[in-house]
């Protein structure tokens, strides 16, 4: 039997990343020139790594194309606000349409890929991050149903585990659901998966974790991609 | 035939108990405040408000909430670190709430103005807000079909008008605003900037005048 090495890198000299390193490693696979929807919240944050210089070019569903870096200062505009509700900044080549056409350049497939945080993801890619079903809380849905089901492909930025130490990606999401079988790819503190649909998902990178102990550490069928 | 109006209270003039009333804006930006006041000087009650949220702060949309007019919200998303008006009215069940979906909202909205009566979306499917819908596989995928929101009245706001209705408007502030001025019986808009025909460039008209029944010019 021939060796071949897995394509997996795993980062056992370190501890887990910090929430900026896990935005700069989901902005790496961000494709040069793809139009982008970052969701609200920790998301948002990838735009912090994606300067104008790479291409990318942010939809925000609030009825923009161009969206440019946080405002600060005098360029604070009340007229010109991100999905989260803060002032930003408009780049050269912007566009402004409203809410209708927003949604339909998302829902009709034209956007090539969103961010979006998450409770819980499924093996087979099931997302849930609107709504907890406790008790007393108000739903809220905003624009997340129609991002995970438009976009062509959804990238989760999540902590791997909640602060009770249970893993969240799970073989079934016990959350309400967003949407079925839309996420591609789920970025966390300890490791990169890919979804692929199939019994079994890939870890492409670890990082303050082996490949070993993450497998004993999360409830699902985990493995490796062999090139 | 556009009416210009020279007051708020003019403009919302009318507006029954029981109205289904739109709100544009998405947050504050883009919320048509003075009609709203006018709206809680007039006294209608009983409202079902179609809104993006559930009012911000203790203005606009959170005051004609707090002044008890309101007995449904139909919206995306309520919750908000500022929407505690909402949030104690919903959680002492004086206020019954319908969350859509952003996009569904829009579209339903779209749907009501342009004469469609429903539409089939993969938004939803198999979720709790899909429940009880209608759904229909096509091309192998799950649609659910959705209904148009029409309303009796759409309160909203522009930039600029022009006298015959022709409305532009300004960045982010658009959102909600021109899906709403097509979904309404009666569409109210107040603008910052009232000129004369000619004045706007047809070409980069957003709302045209048809969809404009009164127009109040409000200081910026």
């Amino acid at each position: 039997m021939s060796m071949v090495s897995p394509s997996i890198v795993e980062h056992t000299d370190r501890g887990p990343l910090g929430r900026d390193e896990m935005a700069r490693v989901l902005a790496r696979d961000i494709p040069r020139g793809a139009y982008v929807n970052l969701g609200i919240g920790q998301p948002t944050t990838v735009g912090d790594h994606l300067p104008p210089e790479s291409g990318v070019i942010f939809h925000t569903e609030n009825g923009m194309l161009g969206m440019g870096p946080a405002a600060t200062g005098d360029a604070i505009d009340p007229d010109l606000i991100n999905a989260g509700k803060f002032p930003v900044t408009e780049l050269p080549g912007a566009s402004y349409f409203h809410h209708a056409d927003s949604f339909a350049m998302m829902r009709g497939g034209h956007l090539d890929l969103c961010v979006l945080g998450a409770y819980q993801v499924s093996a087979s890619g099931d997302l849930a991050n609107w709504h907890t079903g406790e008790p007393g809380a108000i739903p809220a849905v905003g624009g997340a149903m129609d991002l995970a089901v438009g976009a062509k492909q959804v990238f989760v930025l999540m902590s791997l585990f909640t602060r009770t130490g249970e893993p969240k990606l799970v073989k079934e999401c016990t959350y309400p659901l967003t949407a079925l079988r839309c996420v591609d790819r789920v970025y966390t503190d300890f490791a990169t998966f890919e979804i692929t649909g199939g019994d079994q998902i890939l870890v492409r990178e670890t990082w303050g974790i082996s490949f070993h102990e993450l497998r004993s550490r999360v409830d699902v069928p985990l493995t490796v991609a062999t090139p | 035939m556009t009416l210009l109006c020279t007051s708020v209270d003019e403009a919302v003039s009318g507006i029954a108990d029981g109205s289904t009333v739109l709100v544009g804006g998405f947050g504050t930006t883009g919320m048509p405040f003075d009609l709203i006041y006018a709206l809680i000087r007039q006294g209608a009650r009983d409202l079902t408000v179609v809104s993006n949220n559930a009012g911000n702060g203790d203005t606009g949309l959170a005051a004609l909430l707090a002044a008890g007019r309101v007995s449904k919200v139909v919206c995306s998303f309520p919750r908000q670190t500022d929407s505690w008006v909402f949030d104690e009215l919903y959680r002492s069940g004086k206020i019954e709430l319908e969350v859509v979906p952003q996009g569904n909202l829009a579209e339903r909205m779209r749907a009501a103005g342009a004469g469609i009566g429903g539409f089939y979306t993969r938004t939803g499917a198999g979720t709790l807000l899909a429940e009880g819908k209608e759904t229909r596989e096509i091309d192998g995928r799950t649609y659910v079909l959705e209904r148009p929101i029409a309303a009796d009245v759409a309160l909203i706001s522009a930039h600029t008008a022009d006298t015959l209705g022709n409305l532009v408007y300004r960045k982010t502030a658009r959102n909600f605003n021109p899906v709403m001025a097509t979904a309404a019986t009666t569409t109210i808009v107040q603008v910052q900037h009232l000129v004369e025909p000619g004045a706007l460039d047809p070409e980069a008209v957003v709302t045209p005048g048809i969809y404009v029944d009164r127009i109040v010019q409000v200081s910026s």
